[in-house]
């Protein structure tokens, strides 16, 4: 098959335009947020508070408001119960926010099984971007916005919230709310990567293309570049291989960003594989 | 220059019920430069803290040139030197950056940096002998260099205050006499110094002050005065021969991070 014709081929169905352009948006989002994630050490706090959205998702999707106000509630919502089991037991942090965010996700899987209501449960599971409506990417554009301007103006203290917390605090910077800022943020990307991905493999575009970012680089400023510049092409070719073999869209993307990761694993040129057994070569001789 | 700069006023820390601090008193001038001594868990990061306002204590109060906790942060007067292995030396920030963040007080929300930012990390990074370091990633420094970055980082910050937790653990017989020369100069500025450590030797060479700690303070002023074989048994419950030997030990020889545990 012709290169051209398999690019402009699944641009003549409207729905592959639209598919394509809120993955892309999705994927340069989440991919902006996993930096952060990943220098804050905050993967499994992503997994679980992608999963604890899901009673909000449900919830909202009944009283007819945007998903994304009850996966804010939730989502916070999880990690506030997280601390407080945390700090009024003996038991340790990785116990509690497996058992939170397991508990709230049951949750959501007995409401969206006993309430009568047209969600779709693949849908949020596996993500439906092939079908998203109208209403979903008005949703999606506007927790981009958020998310990327809250970012673009946070971003420094941010990196030193994540860098080195007692230096900011004795600065006078307010690092609770960057906690919640983060947080918010979070909560509210899992519901925009839901729509693409879906529930599951959300955490994979917040911890992936940080991940493989941080391996390339040096600098915080490289790093978010090329994050977003990996999120945003898994998520374009995703979607369309996705569209030729027929397959799962979120499946695509999120093994595509794998693959990149393990390329940047085995070839980076100071962090990767293949430097580092040759510099130990050189080293031992 | 003989102003009351810390004052510790019958400060009683807890946590979760615990009391890890029991009413602390202390008063220190500006232009000292104070070793804060005792053994892991007898309350020196504790008092740290309590001084950076990052615990309420329980009783008491603290005052920073007069200043209460809230206006001492807004002003960046206190800076703080970390312990290396608080650090996570792989995050991706140059020498630069991070001697930048000690000027994040002074500037606007978008935390962009203006000339006097620019030529305060510079001077900074010139004083520690770092600048031409300034695009390494932190992580490729060897430990005397990623302390002195640190250092840079409370000189271009210019608080009032400065402690340092375990400044000499790991570093070069250079990157000591240089920081010991800086730290004395400081304090001909003016500059209030509190550092925590556990080796004994350095601390007389060029403390004016010692604080003993164990779970409350029990002893503080002159060196000469402070600085008994008795003090220092009571501070560290025993084995009183070590210390006599580490008091004797005018020149810091022995670089490891003692541990009296």
């Amino acid at each position: 098959m012709d290169l051209v014709q398999w690019f402009a081929a699944p641009l003549q169905h409207e729905f592959m335009v639209k598919a394509i352009l809120v993955s892309a948006l999705v994927g340069l989002v989440c991919s902006a947020l996993s930096c952060f994630m990943t220098l804050k050490g905050w993967a499994l706090m992503g997994d679980a508070v992608s999963h604890a959205v899901m009673p909000g998702v449900v919830i909202a999707y009944i009283l007819n408001i945007p998903l994304a106000v009850g996966a804010f509630v939730f989502g916070v919502g999880s990690v506030i119960a997280i601390g407080f089991i945390k700090s009024k037991t003996r038991v340790k942090e990785d116990t509690v926010i497996g058992l939170v965010f397991t508990g709230f996700f049951a949750l959501g899987l007995v409401l969206v099984s006993k309430v009568k209501s047209s969600i779709d449960l693949t849908h949020i599971l596996f993500g439906n971007v092939l079908g998203i409506s109208d209403s979903d990417i008005m949703q999606t554009i506007i927790i981009s916005v958020i998310t990327l301007v809250t970012l673009a103006i946070l971003r420094k203290d941010l990196i030193l919230f994540c860098f080195d917390s007692t230096h900011a605090r004795s600065i006078g910077i307010n690092i609770v709310f960057l906690y919640y800022v983060l947080l918010s943020l979070l909560s509210l990307t899992a519901v925009a990567g839901l729509q693409t991905v879906g529930i599951i493999l959300v955490v994979a575009m917040l911890v992936t293309p940080g991940a493989t970012a941080y391996l390339l680089s040096d600098r915080f400023d490289h790093m978010i570049l090329i994050a977003m510049a990996s999120g945003v092409f898994s998520s374009v070719m995703g979607t369309y291989i996705s569209y030729h073999i027929d397959g799962s869209t979120g499946g695509c993307i999120v093994v595509l960003q794998t693959l990149l990761f393990v390329i940047a694993m085995i070839f980076a040129p100071k962090h990767g594989l293949l430097v580092r057994s040759r510099k130990q070569l050189s080293d031992s001789v | 220059m003989n102003a009351i700069s810390i004052d510790v006023k019958n400060v009683t820390v807890a946590y979760h019920g615990k009391v890890a601090l029991h009413s602390a008193s202390l008063q220190l001038k500006a232009g000292t430069i104070c070793g804060l001594v005792g053994m892991n868990g007898a309350g020196k990061s504790t008092l740290f803290k309590a001084i950076m306002g990052f615990v309420k204590p329980v009783t008491g109060q603290i005052l920073i040139n007069g200043l209460s906790i809230h206006q001492i942060q807004k002003k960046c007067l206190v800076a703080y030197v970390p312990q290396s292995e608080e650090v996570d030396w792989d995050f991706p920030v140059s020498v630069y950056d991070v001697v930048m963040m000690g000027r994040y007080g002074y500037m606007n929300l978008l935390r962009i940096p203006r000339s006097p930012d620019k030529q305060a990390v510079r001077e900074s990074l010139e004083r520690v002998e770092m600048w031409q370091m300034r695009d390494r990633q932190i992580g490729e420094l060897s430990g005397g260099q990623k302390k002195r970055t640190f250092f840079a980082r409370a000189l271009a910050q210019q608080g009032m205050v400065l402690l340092l937790d375990e400044p000499f653990a790991g570093v070069d017989i250079k990157t000591e006499k240089m920081m010991i020369n800086l730290l004395i100069a400081l304090r001909q500025a003016g500059h209030t110094i509190l550092i925590s450590t556990h080796d004994l030797a350095s601390i007389t060479t060029f403390c004016d002050q010692v604080v003993l700690i164990n779970r409350s303070i029990l002893a503080y002023g002159d060196t000469s005065e402070v600085f008994t074989e008795e003090n220092l048994a009571r501070t560290f419950g025993g084995s009183v021969g070590d210390f006599a030997s580490a008091k004797n030990r005018f020149t810091p020889v022995n670089q490891e991070d003692q541990s009296w545990t």
